[in-house]
């Protein structure tokens, strides 16, 4: 249970945290919260040749308003997250999941950017930006770009990220009017991973047919699974007990590939991934018809 | 910027003493609490994030010693149980566990402890609700947790008290 041996640095500037990414690669690691990758090095699952710890780099933590959305930098802690007035009323759905996430000490210490480019795919984050169509800023030595979130997960803690790219921030559209969010999750025990999550978002229209619709799934599934096919199918349509039923039945039995493991079987998953469907639709309409 | 696995010159404060060190990067900050400055008060458990024995405060903040490198905490201020309170003076989180029988075999106190001191220093009216959450990090496996949630209650009272 102790770390294999590894090079540190602590780079003071971005641009130094990125030379040295650029120099060693795929033997490198960033360090940011350390919530997942510290664990993983416990167990010498990860055993990275350099530590690029960029927690010295000033101005990364930062969770900002702009038009049509927020800025959220990487490394801004859960904490901050949890107890920003900013993130409760441009990005609900993200301030009220953070509770729910790991315990208070560990939010202390885990990151935005860093639960993004873990990409575990039991975690919130990874669900949340996907649902609400985030994007995220990549850094490297040779320029940036811009990643949808939709994009940005591949697979098992495996994202669009090159080895010589710090995601340096991400941004978080605000939902229109009319909207509303859920996030339903079971647990084993409170703030353990979730054996089976989903969270919804829908927007309806002023006669009250949604107009908009993005359901994804956590934890049944290598990455956020996000039902396009089941989402779709409630654009357009008032939001029966019928329509709620329909969408649910697709999105679970097609749209995503739940697992076995000692916690539970991929049958469990589904079932408990089906119930957690219906009752996030159901809450996200009443919050949309701003009855809660 | 010093990059090498071989050992860095390490400088910290721990319980208001500045502590000078080499350690290697790779040392958790419970392991150099425990070996290098032979502070055994903070426990370990785990050694993953889960059980919560090894919580100090950097800052002041409550986080898990066993998920960081002692290297990182270069410049900053720890906070581990022996600096709490003294066995002849204790803290009145100390005090209120004592009074509430709030530990059995003792394993996991110093890290509810060390967190309790920090939740009550921004939250010092707490409900029961909000007591369970902010121990919700820390496992105890014999006393159970109502003695514990009675005593952090007791806390807040003679913080307030005071």
């Amino acid at each position: 249970m102790k770390p294999a041996p590894f090079a540190y640095y602590a780079p003071t500037t971005l641009d130094e945290a990125l030379s040295l990414l650029s120099e060693h690669g795929y033997d490198a690691k960033v360090l940011a919260g350390g919530q997942s990758l510290v664990p993983m090095m416990n167990f010498r699952i990860a055993q990275p040749a350099v530590l690029v710890d960029i927690n010295n780099i000033p101005d990364l933590a930062y969770i900002n308003a702009e038009e049509g959305g927020v800025r959220v930098g990487a490394l801004t802690r859960h904490h901050q997250s949890e107890t920003s007035p900013v993130m409760a009323r441009h990005a609900p759905l993200i301030y009220s999941t953070m509770p729910k996430i790991a315990y208070p000490q560990v939010r202390t210490r885990g990151t935005f950017g860093g639960s993004l480019s873990h990409a575990d795919p039991s975690a919130e984050l990874p669900t949340l930006t996907t649902t609400l169509d985030a994007k995220f800023r990549l850094v490297s030595q040779c320029g940036e770009r811009w990643v949808s979130a939709r994009e940005f997960f591949l697979g098992l803690y495996t994202t669009a990220l090159e080895p010589d790219e710090i995601l340096i921030e991400g941004f978080v559209p605000e939902l229109p009017p009319r909207s509303g969010w859920s996030l339903q999750e079971v647990n084993r025990r409170k703030h353990d991973f979730a054996l089976a999550g989903v969270a919804a978002v829908l927007t309806l229209d002023e006669s009250g047919i949604c107009q908009d619709a993005r359901l994804v799934f956590l934890s049944v599934g290598d990455h956020p699974m996000y039902a396009e096919r089941a989402s779709n199918l409630l654009k357009g349509q008032a939001l029966t007990p019928e329509a709620i039923r329909a969408a649910t039945e697709l999105a679970t039995t097609e749209e995503i590939d739940p697992g076995d493991d000692i916690h539970a079987t991929a049958d469990f998953r589904r079932h408990l991934a089906k119930t957690l469907c219906q009752r996030a639709i159901e809450q996200a309409h009443q919050r949309a018809q701003g009855k809660q | 910027m010093e990059a090498t696995t071989q050992k860095i010159e390490l400088s910290v404060t721990v319980n208001g003493t500045r502590y000078e060190r080499a350690i290697e990067p790779r040392m958790l900050l419970s392991d150099f609490l425990r070996h290098e400055i032979e502070l055994t008060g903070t426990h370990v458990g785990c050694e993953h994030g889960v059980c919560g024995a090894c919580s100090v405060l950097m800052d002041g903040e409550p986080v898990r010693s066993c998920l960081m490198f002692a290297v990182q905490t270069q410049g900053h201020e720890i906070t581990t149980v022996e600096g709490l309170g003294a066995v002849d003076a204790l803290s009145p989180v100390q005090q209120a566990f004592h009074e509430a029988h709030g530990l059995q075999c003792g394993f996991c106190t110093p890290g509810i402890l060390t967190t309790v001191t920090a939740f009550l220093e921004t939250n010092p009216n707490p409900s029961e609700e909000e007591v369970r959450e902010a121990i919700s990090g820390n496992l105890c496996r014999c006393t159970g947790y109502q003695h514990i949630v009675d005593a952090v209650l007791l806390a807040a009272k003679k913080k307030q008290a005071s």
